[in-house]
């Protein structure tokens, strides 16, 4: 849940630095070793904190004086209060975690936006892999089928689809390729999705 | 507990007199008193490097280092954790720990004369609690001339003390380390503190906590205390990987003398303990216990008593402690969250229950040396 390559962080910290305002509270789900938080606090002094499972991600954010919970996301947000940050960053997460659709629902009532990034499925060369009779593996899904951690894979149209039926608005979408931003087909030329949401209440 | 070689060497307690009377959180007051307390490392030129390290119930100031020259036996009780190179490391800080008051170690308390009646103070001392305790650390860091504690740490009832510390002198306390503790204790908790004190106190050798002037110990009410104490700083999983249903002979002997080793290990720790632990410093320890809870300040909201504090926090819980569990941390990191302090957390997966917090674990060390680390850098 914690690995991130370069690639997608960079892609990350383009949108997401966009997107997040200066001074912000922010809760980052699945924050590995605490590089997003840490660029966030230092370009956008925004007030972070981080969740992670793994001990030695944990470690790694105290090293760096991250504020992070040693937590089971799986297990919900309980004990954060509602609407308690300004966003809670699901940052290629989604695609790992066994109950989406709760993860979803607690990242919007903790967060009154949350932002999610996810590896388009639908992207071309995922196309034509599995065309050619084989599963996917590039940058954005750099894992063998038999290893990856990655259980609930979608295309940009899967995901707002699911928005649609889980009363989820989308408040902005940025596809990329190569950290290029993608606007023609962007779900068959697009290889990460970002995704800024709240919930419709 | 495995006796690790010390780094530091030989340690010498020292001890600091204090005139001015304390005031009390039941009322009482103490006129004047000694605290016993211990020092590694050198404190810097701008006095910002010291640490305090607050003990548990059975602790004392003796943290690190060797009470008897080369005699790893006499290690001090987190000589793991304190010391030259390891997590909390002696060769940046100046490390402090000190016995407080209503101990039993050299501090003044139940078993010390009471200057106005000449014999030990008995049942007399008055009942202290987390904040008198505070108080009066407080007053010995004035007179070592530590301004700032870069950090104040601790585990079980010392994570307390850490807690306090942060709120009662927010302005004195950089970073507020606390392990294997609990915001207040439970029903449950209580419970056992109480069958501990009513032990000790229908132990016909008790005479109402004046032992010392009939020249007994109420031994087998302390002994007790501590064998049910045991219990539950043990994991049920870790007892039976230890003892299981081992037994110390090779058959049955249908009676009451040990049989199992697990009633060996109890009574073996309950003799060792009532050997050197004063009766009437186990009843006022588990009193405290069980009267901490800062959040009764403010109607039970721990949040808004928490948000006073300025510190940074790591707060560490132990997935197998069910005398302070993890979800008693999580309460304490919810209202940090809420009163939106700086706070970390690690839940270390450990088989050793509440004991945990004393020994030697790599992911747990890991975490506190990456954290007092991090303090070193911000003293540079």
């Amino acid at each position: 849940m914690s690995a991130r390559t370069d690639q997608r962080q960079r892609a990350d910290l383009t949108a997401i630095g966009r997107w997040v305002r200066e001074g912000s509270r922010v809760l980052d789900l699945g924050c590995g070793d605490g590089h997003l938080l840490s660029q966030l606090q230092r370009h956008k002094r925004v007030e972070g904190y981080g969740i992670d499972i793994d001990i030695d991600s944990v470690t790694h954010c105290v090293a760096a004086g991250i504020n992070v919970i040693q937590s089971d996301l799986e297990r919900g947000l309980s004990g954060f209060g509602d609407q308690a940050f300004d966003y809670v960053i699901l940052s290629h997460t989604l695609q790992a975690m066994h109950n989406t659709e709760h993860i979803v629902r607690e990242m919007l009532r903790v967060g009154r936006e949350g932002i999610v990034s996810f590896p388009n499925f639908g992207y071309w060369r995922h196309r034509w892999q599995i065309l050619r009779g084989r599963m996917p593996v590039s940058d954005d899904l750099p894992y063998q089928w038999f290893d990856t951690p990655n259980i609930h894979l979608c295309t940009l149209r899967d995901f707002e689809l699911f928005c649609q039926q889980h009363g989820i608005r989308i408040l902005e979408r940025l596809v990329l390729t190569d950290n290029t931003p993608i606007s023609t087909a962007p779900n068959f030329f697009g290889a990460t999705a970002l995704y800024r949401l709240d919930a419709l209440r | 507990m495995t006796a690790i070689a010390s780094t530091l060497g030989a340690v010498t307690p020292q001890s600091a007199r204090f005139d001015e009377p304390l005031h009390l959180r039941s009322g009482g007051v103490i006129d004047g008193y000694d605290l016993v307390y211990e020092t590694y490392g050198t404190l810097n030129a701008r006095g910002d490097n010291a640490i305090l390290i607050c003990h548990a119930l059975s602790g004392n100031h003796h943290v690190a280092g060797l009470a008897v020259a080369d005699d790893p036996k006499s290690a001090g009780w987190w000589d793991n954790m304190v010391g030259p190179g390891k997590p909390i490391d002696t060769d940046r800080f100046f490390v402090v720990g000190v016995n407080n008051l209503g101990g039993c170690h050299g501090s003044t308390g139940p078993s010390t004369r009471n200057s106005a009646t000449g014999k030990p103070w008995g049942s007399d001392f008055p009942l202290v609690t987390v904040i008198d305790w505070v108080h009066a650390q407080a007053r010995l860091a004035d007179r070592l001339g530590v301004t700032v504690w870069a950090a104040v740490v601790g585990g079980s009832l010392g994570g307390m003390q850490a807690m306090r510390w942060s709120v009662t002198y927010p302005e004195r306390v950089r970073h507020a380390v606390v392990v294997a503790a609990a915001p207040y204790l439970t029903a449950q908790n209580i419970a056992f503190n109480d069958v501990a004190r009513q032990a000790i106190l229908t132990d016909p050798e008790f005479h109402g906590g004046h032992y010392y002037e009939h020249g007994v110990v109420p031994t087998r009410g302390l002994r007790l205390a501590r064998m049910l104490g045991h219990i539950t700083y043990l994991s049920d999983d870790v007892m039976a990987e230890k003892f299981g249903r081992l037994l110390r002979g090779d058959n049955l002997k249908f009676g009451f003398d040990v049989e199992f080793e697990i009633e060996s290990y109890l009574r073996y720790q309950g003799d060792k303990f009532a050997g050197y632990f004063d009766a009437n410093t186990y009843l006022i320890m588990t009193k405290a216990l069980d009267y901490f809870d800062p959040a009764r300040e403010a109607g039970g909201n721990l949040a808004a008593v928490l948000a006073r504090a300025t510190a940074r926090f790591l707060v560490i819980s132990f997935t197998s402690d069910w005398r302070f569990s993890p979800a008693r941390s999580r309460e304490i990191v919810d209202a940090l969250l809420e009163a939106r302090r700086p706070v970390a957390y690690a839940e270390i997966d450990s088989p050793n229950g509440h004991d945990a917090f004393l020994m030697t674990d790599a992911h747990y060390h890991n975490v506190m040396r990456a954290y007092f680390q991090r303090i070193a850098g911000e003293l540079a």
